[in-house]
């Protein structure tokens, strides 16, 4: 079983945060991987926004082809970071040449273009460098988006933070999700690795998707091309959230009547009976099933975190205004969040959504049974 | 016979014949029960001559022989009265004196049961026992990384949706408008298919009539069935108990007069309309009713004249391509239920199944598709048309379901798979083969018949004359003396049981693979088979 930890803060704080919450929780996972998803930053990244910012490992090779492929589209470097690592990694972690954090300059005839437009050219970039990656094994793109920061790596957590010095100011973020993983597979590949990323929707998940093979067939077949990869089953979950939100103009309210609808009978009672009925019918192909708690990152910097249907994982958040950190044990909670009301942790159950919105001042439950807000 | 007596090439003797009667003399009382319940009259009484010899004890006395007469069971073997291996007569036999043995060679009869140049019709099943169904194994267990499901205490929804379901983008956008959204039925995922009324003495279709809406009235199972093509009671279509019903039309329009007129009166919409172009069994050949079962209640209920056969014609003969047929037929039955209720065609499986399923994805109409396999049974039709005509239907499923994933329509045309379901006796089994190859649902027919009237038919060709109306469980007879053996109740009672088992069985299946939510459609990671072929062709893995 794979360990979640998300925290969200008025004021930046180290990643180192969260990798210690996780070395917390170290007897849930194996020390296999760590991922780190890093939003609304802080430090140098502050005063550029809107600049798009590229993370991922390259070779030496893949770092020249990679110029010369920005700079022939015409993206600058804005602000890097350069992370220097000692000669040895540490056991189980492996040798890599460039671990690359790179916020580039929009090229100038890209000015005019509405953001959807933009939106949609920074994911054909992202799946182009990762298809050229794919070709001469010489790089791995995380992310390319504004304001996010993203880092996996095979290997013990807390000894992979050290090694990469990842606690260090300009990495300092308001939002930090993070995963200590499980090994499931013998070969760890990098893209299978949680968190995941699409335009700027991300989410993590502890457990299985049982019914991964329909739900990546249908988001397969939608023809949008960010719907790919498929490395890890928990793919879906954020594919899933981004086609409710961009695709269905839902709320996030609705994503668990998408994943894990209600019963038949409860349909009936509940006041959104219809758009419940023709979600559940429409939608019943992203009907997820198995063990899972999804914890993910909305573009508003909204963090939620929703449970399977039969609520088999653990998942618990807790916090005080200004802070708040979501867990898949309470220890880690208690290691992020000490001071904080511990008769208001909560444990969200198999109806709940959990959300804690950008202004980081309460947590907000909501029901399945609940009315739903109107459709926009 | 005599040794020296012409012989006919039709001359047969109880060897030459599939079933032999052995039937022991010491333990006969001659009750004569044998010989009045046989459906095919292959017993008579018989007087045999017997030779006693006396052979004499004294040292030059003479042997002396008399003829002595006793009576017994006497196997026909005219082809006509050919045993079909019903064992009725063992059955009734108070001593257990008689039953039919299977001869331990092909049977000669075959080259004779065409006489007068009919050639032999049936019912029953393709007579080709196993099938590819029973070989898939579920072998994605959930273990450590995700915990099985505990079939008996965990929450399940094992629904299944008939009808079109518009994409989701669609859907929000007319609810929003208040656009016309197609009507879908939330069913259970086991569908009791077409066997008509006439093809089903009226005792099994009440039996079976009240066993669906025990279950669900009492049981809260969305179990619905098909009436075949026959027409539907008149009291069935004025009743509520309607909504479990799917009216059938096919190629003959049988009892459609019925149905259209009492439109008015019905105070439940039917669950579903299924226009049948053809049938899994007898593949490009229309529905038959011969006419030893065309009494005067099919006959008003159809709309025909009593006593005479009822050959539905190979296809609707009111369209000249089966494109507009469709387009049209879908159309008016949606529009003679003011658009409430799902229309789907049921066709046989073939190679040109595909075309048919292009077509649908672009008529926003077609509420499914139907897909009935080479294993399908029938109540009659040609031997020929049964053994050798049809397409499996494992692979047209797979197919189906794949080519709609490819247009991103899977799941909005609902398949639903019949054609041998739980043949082998393994139902929830082959029913969640199907469905994980990519069909919604399933229909079963002869399963049901089975399990709930104890049919005895087989694929070893035991019995399957539901074609002559004198079926020994009473069954698919029209004939009173017959069908009076069946008990609507216990018919009602068995339907319940199957459907309870089959439930738990199907549950014993998902939960391990840690499925509960919804019905896992298409979830073809869960499956293998030892055949590599087969893994390759359906998209499965090999696994040995």
């Amino acid at each position: 079983m794979c360990r979640l930890f998300a925290m969200t803060s008025e004021t930046p704080v180290s990643p180192m945060i969260a990798l210690e919450a996780m070395d917390v929780m170290r007897e849930g996972h194996d020390g296999s991987g760590v991922g780190l998803f890093l939003r609304d930053l802080g430090g140098p990244f502050e005063e550029i926004k809107d600049a798009p910012i590229l993370s991922g490992i390259f070779s030496e090779a893949g770092l020249r082809r990679l110029d010369a492929f920005m700079m022939d589209i015409g993206f600058m470097t804005k602000y890097k970071i350069t992370i220097k690592v000692p000669k040895t990694p540490p056991p189980g972690v492996p040798k890599r040449d460039i671990y690359l954090i790179r916020a580039y300059e929009y090229p100038e005839e890209w000015d005019d273009y509405p953001k959807e437009a933009l939106y949609d050219k920074l994911l054909e970039i992202r799946l182009r460098l990762r298809a050229m990656g794919e070709e001469k094994h010489d790089m791995i793109v995380f992310s390319f988006w504004p304001d996010v920061i993203m880092l996996k790596e095979i290997g013990d957590p807390l000894q992979v933070a050290h090694y990469l010095k990842l606690d260090r100011k300009e990495l300092h973020a308001r939002v930090i999700m993070a995963q200590g993983r499980q090994n499931t597979n013998y070969a760890i590949n990098l893209y299978a690795c949680h968190p995941f990323f699409i335009q700027g929707y991300a989410s993590m998940t502890n457990g299985e998707c049982t019914a991964f093979t329909p739900v990546r067939e249908f988001l397969l077949s939608r023809n949008f091309p960010g719907y790919s990869g498929y490395q890890s089953d928990s793919e879906v979950f954020t594919h899933i959230l981004h086609y409710s939100q961009t695709r269905l103009g839902l709320d996030i309210s609705a994503y668990k009547h998408i994943i894990t609808p209600l019963q038949d009978a409860a349909i009936a009672d509940h006041p959104n009976e219809d758009l419940l009925k023709q979600l559940k019918h429409s939608c019943r192909r992203l009907i997820i099933d198995g063990p899972n708690c999804v914890i993910g990152c909305l573009p508003d910097h909204s963090l939620f975190m929703v449970q399977d249907r039969k609520k088999l994982r653990p998942g618990v958040v807790g916090g005080r205004p200004g802070r708040y950190a979501f867990s898949s044990e309470i220890c880690g909670l208690d290691f992020a969040v000490p001071d904080r009301d511990k008769s208001k942790d909560f444990q969200p159950m198999h109806l709940d959504t959990v959300i804690v919105g950008p202004e980081r001042q309460e947590v907000s439950i909501c029901s399945q049974t609940q009315p739903l807000p109107l459709l926009h | 016979m005599q040794p020296n007596a012409t012989i006919t090439p039709s001359t047969l003797s109880v060897k030459d014949l599939p079933w032999q009667i052995l039937w022991h003399k010491d333990k006969c009382t001659l009750c004569g029960r044998c010989t009045a319940v046989c459906p095919v009259n292959a017993i008579e009484l018989g007087v045999f001559r017997k030779r006693r010899i006396k052979v004499s004890l004294e040292p030059r006395g003479n042997p002396a022989s008399s003829f002595d007469v006793y009576h017994g069971i006497r196997q026909k073997t005219d082809p006509a009265y050919a045993c079909v291996g019903c064992a009725t007569c063992s059955l009734v036999c108070p001593n257990d004196a008689i039953f039919p043995m299977r001869s331990d060679e092909a049977d000669k009869l075959r080259f004779h049961i065409n006489r007068g140049g009919q050639p032999r019709s049936r019912g029953g099943r393709r007579n080709v026992p196993g099938g590819i169904l029973d070989q898939i194994k579920f072998i994605r267990i959930s273990m450590l990384t995700d915990p099985a499901l505990d079939a008996g205490r965990h929450e399940f929804e094992l629904r299944t949706l008939l009808g079109r379901v518009l994409p989701p983008e669609q859907s929000l956008k007319f609810l929003n408008e208040n656009g016309w959204i197609p009507p879908v039925r939330e069913i259970y995922p086991l569908l009791i298919g077409g066997m008509s009324f006439g093809a089903l003495s009226p005792n099994m279709w009440e039996g079976l009539q009240m066993g669906v809406a025990y279950l669900n009235e009492e049981l809260g199972m969305p179990v619905r069935m098909c009436t075949g093509e026959g027409g539907c009671p008149p009291r069935l279509l004025r009743s509520p108990f309607l909504k479990y019903v799917i009216l059938q039309i096919a190629s003959g329009y049988f009892g459609w007069d019925e149905i259209i007129h009492a439109i008015p009166e019905m105070v439940e919409d039917p669950c579903a309309i299924e226009i049948k172009y053809g049938q899994g069994a007898k593949p490009g050949d229309g529905g038959l009713l011969m006419w030893h079962k065309v009494n005067k209640l099919i006959a008003a209920i159809r709309g025909v004249p009593p006593g005479v056969s009822l050959p539905s014609p190979p296809t609707h003969q009111t369209q000249y391509s089966i494109e507009e047929s469709v387009a049209k037929m879908i159309q008016s039955m949606y529009m003679a239920w003011g658009f409430r209720v799902p229309v789907y065609p049921k066709i046989s499986a073939t190679s040109t199944a595909m075309a048919v399923l292009n077509n649908l994805t672009r008529n926003p109409y077609a509420g499914g598709l139907a897909i009935d396999g080479e294993d399908g049974g029938t109540g009659a039709a040609y031997n020929v048309s049964m053994d050798h005509m049809g397409h499996p239907i494992a692979t047209n499923i797979r197919d189906g379901y794949l080519n709609l994933v490819k247009v991103g329509m899977q799941n909005e045309i609902p398949l639903f798979a019949g054609g041998g379901v739980g043949k082998g006796g393994n139902l929830a089994a082959n029913a969640a083969a199907l469905i994980m190859l990519g069909a919604s649902g399933v229909q079963t027919g002869k399963y049901i018949m089975q399990a709930a009237a104890g049919c005895l038919g087989s694929e070893t060709d035991r019995c399957n004359i539901c074609n002559i109306g004198r079926c020994p469980r009473g069954i698919t007879s029209q004939d009173p003396r017959l069908y009076r053996r069946l008990d609507v109740e216990k018919v009602a009672e068995r339907v319940v049981d199957l459907f309870l088992a089959f439930d738990t069985e199907l549950k014993k299946i998902v939960a391990p693979l840690g499925r509960s939510t919804a019905l896992p459609i298409g979830m073809s990671d869960a499956l293998g088979i030892s055949d590599y072929y087969a893994a390759q062709r359906l998209g499965i893995q090999y696994v040995v």
